[in-house]
């Protein structure tokens, strides 16, 4: 890099890294592309070992490898996960690749081994004008000048990660409640960090990356405590002036004071009813919105709950979590079933209370087999059982469950489950935040939930009140009538010598 | 002055006992407001003002017990059998009948037997246990936070029912003690021996069954 480069760079006061080279000079980017693929390999033909990071990735993989407590080492990913949305990826493949950062994906298979494959663009796409098609396998849009494109590239930018992210579940904020389009641009109020008019960070500010494996991820699918984006990478584990605040952070996370609300600015989903699903109106799907706009019932998909501006709840958390996956029996249906067990507890050294968002659902579950099914909704047309085409969940059910390579026994049952989510965005101004009395308080406070340990302002010993008050009132007591007798005797004796 | 006044409450003393007072009402309020019985100054504030006020009262009672001990004083504070009866039967019955003291203040002397039993227990039972139950209140995290296993408290939950426990102790005996202070020669003797340090002589001493004869007289004091 030429030194008038770097000077002009730290000239311009910006500690964000600046672009090193002009993509837009480059020889080998001067071309018509027809196929993304012709993009990829220009792109490795210089950045010659960055695509076996990538392959390495999860965002490549979709799976890791995770530890999880008494299941041992297992591989987590879009194969074997079950969330309480869509359920899950397989069988719909085409539809879902257009969040993969693959191309040439579907149903077939994809081939997981070659480079060419890579969608670098569209992280890296610095124009905000790549867009994945439709069903197209993770292909682009045929419409976009990819050329101009890739002479634009460079760090990934909030709309790069957030076409993806911001629209888990199959729309804007559906999935996670607090990332959502509004990130884009959002102002101060809604993330103190991201603000327009503020610092206005981009993801990968706080989601640091080393070799394209980036820091933070979702406990909806990772298990073990490690490679986390925390706020202490900058702020330190002791951010406040005030010793007691500070003593928080031993056991309470950034977020639960800091994020007093998320879906701050559209709602989120908090519960899904698949049990409602294949009504037809004069034989036809159809779908009813709130007045926001959000579908409160889908044919195809059943009876939805949005919230906005919600309070979090609270659990303990200590970096692990263990998963429902795919083919997993459960036992108890008196509870709904957890498909995201966050673990902790007060007792629990590395364990912090955090805010995340529960979505909860009734979805459908064999009850003979005591299973939760991955029924089969996508289809192209009608007759080849995908639910959402043929609204017949024992035959969607059977064609899913034998893709999964799980036995179904032909009965459907719909149970309650839940998801939990770690609110870890939409970050308030630090004079915005979780006020003591919200946790600090005799009744229905932040907290109520979590009883497994002693927390000043909410908590007592019933006894002790008890006692402690008939003492205070028997010690009044018994002063008031000692008093009292002692200026009656007194006014008495005094008349008595006055007579 | 006419020197038939005793002078009974020293200067430091006067000022460990009213600074004491405010502080430990001070306590109180902060207190319950932390412990969610009451509003006052906010939680915030609360917190951090019982944290302050108990760090004072700490010192201060290092200086009083470091006082009582250079001066001998704390021999006031040694229970005794004596008359307990008498100035109990005192309170029952004799104070209705205006029935003189049955024992009598001194320099010497200050206390009653009952005071002696009530101030002796609060000095080594109710005192040390509030204290040493806020101190690990307090400051039960460090040894976690700096990875002292051993010395690590699991829970509040204990420490802050001791805690609690000593408040209501003590606050009762301060209800309690507002009104004894009015049993005195008159209603307010007690409370201006206190203010100035001084007891009216005439007041006192007329019905000496205390072991302690001894007057420390004005006139004495000052020479």
């Amino acid at each position: 890099m030429p030194l008038q480069a770097i000077s002009h760079c730290f000239a311009s006061g910006s500690k964000k890294p600046c672009k090193a080279v002009e993509h837009d000079r480059f020889a080998i980017l001067q071309q018509k592309f027809s196929t993304p693929q012709e993009i990829t390999g220009a792109c490795i033909s210089c950045h010659n070992h960055r695509h076996t990071e990538v392959m390495q990735s999860n965002h490549w993989n979709w799976e890791r490898e995770e530890y999880i407590q008494a299941r041992g080492i297992v591989s987590i990913g879009k194969k074997n996960a079950v969330n309480n949305f869509c359920i899950g990826a397989m069988g719909n493949e085409q539809s879902c690749a257009k969040c993969h950062i693959g191309l040439g994906m579907t149903a077939d298979g994809f081939s997981f081994t070659d480079a060419k494959n890579i969608d670098c663009l569209v992280c890296h796409d610095n124009t905000e004008t790549y867009a994945k098609g439709q069903e197209m396998g993770g292909a682009p849009d045929p419409a976009l000048d990819l050329g101009n494109i890739a002479r634009h590239v460079g760090r990934p930018q909030r709309a790069n990660c957030g076409v993806c992210h911001f629209y888990g579940g199959g729309g804007n904020n559906v999935k996670h409640g607090d990332l959502e389009q509004a990130l884009f641009e959002p102002q101060r109020d809604v993330d103190v960090h991201m603000g327009i008019d503020g610092v206005n960070m981009v993801c990968v500010d706080c989601h640091t990356t080393e070799k394209h494996n980036i820091a933070g991820k979702l406990y909806s699918l990772s298990s073990m405590n490690r490679n986390r984006a925390m706020c202490e990478q900058c702020h330190t584990a002791t951010p406040h002036d005030d010793d007691v605040l500070n003593e928080h952070t031993l056991k309470v996370a950034c977020q639960t004071c800091h994020i007093p609300v998320y879906a701050k600015v559209n709602a989120t989903k908090t519960h899904w009813d698949w049990a409602q699903a294949g009504k037809l109106r004069d034989g036809k799907p159809y779908e009813e919105d709130d007045k926001d706009g959000n579908h409160t019932y889908l044919s195809i998909k059943g009876r939805f709950e949005w919230g906005k501006n919600l309070e979090p709840e609270y659990v303990w958390f200590n970096g692990t979590a263990s998963h429902y996956l795919l083919g997993d029996t459960y036992s108890d249906t008196t509870r709904p079933i957890v498909l995201n067990t966050l673990h902790g507890s007060y007792d629990d050294d590395e364990a912090k209370i955090i805010p995340v968002k529960v979505h909860r659902a009734i979805q459908p579950a064999d009850p003979v087999n005591r299973t939760l099914i991955m029924p089969k909704l996508y289809a192209d047309v009608e007759g080849e059982g995908g639910f959402w085409k043929d609204f017949d969940w024992k035959r969607s059910s059977e064609i899913g469950m034998k893709a999964a390579g799980l036995p179904f026994s032909g009965q459907v049952a719909f149970v309650k489950t839940e998801m939990y989510w770690p609110v870890n965005h939409m970050v308030s101004a630090k004079g915005a935040t979780v006020q003591c009395t919200e946790c600090h308080t005799r009744k229905d406070g932040r907290l109520a939930s979590l009883t497994d340990f002693y927390m000043p302002g909410r908590d007592y010993s019933g006894p002790v009140e008890t006692g402690g008050a008939a003492l205070l009132l028997l010690t009044v007591f018994g002063v008031v009538a000692h008093g009292s007798l002692r200026a009656f005797v007194a006014v008495r004796r005094r008349k008595g010598g006055a007579r | 002055m006419n020197g038939n006044r005793v002078y009974v409450y020293r200067a430091f003393e006067r000022f460990w006992h009213w600074s004491q007072s405010v502080l430990i009402l001070f306590l109180a309020v902060t207190g319950f407001e932390i412990h969610g019985a009451i509003t006052f100054f906010g939680f915030h504030q609360a917190v951090i003002y019982h944290n302050t006020a108990a760090y004072a009262l700490i010192v201060l009672i290092a200086f009083a017990i470091f006082w009582h001990l250079a001066t001998g004083e704390w021999k006031q504070y040694v229970p005794t059998a004596t008359h307990i009866k008498a100035q109990t039967n005192y309170y029952i019955f004799g104070i209705f009948r205006n029935v003189p003291h049955p024992t009598k203040k001194t320099a010497l002397s200050k206390l009653n037997p009952l005071q002696r039993l009530v101030y002796f227990a609060l000095k080594v039972l109710v005192i040390p246990v509030i204290v040493t139950s806020g101190l690990l209140y307090m400051l039960y995290r460090y040894p976690h936070r700096h990875g002292i296993e051993a010395l690590n408290i699991d829970t509040l939950h204990t420490i802050a029912i001791i805690h609690t426990v000593g408040a209501f102790l003590l606050i009762a005996f301060i209800v309690a003690h507002i009104y004894l202070i009015t049993t005195g020669t008159t209603v307010l003797s007690n409370l201006k021996a206190m203010l100035t340090g001084y007891e009216d002589a005439a007041h006192m001493g007329q019905h000496d069954t205390s072991e302690t004869p001894s007057q420390i007289t004005d006139k004495e004091v000052q020479s």
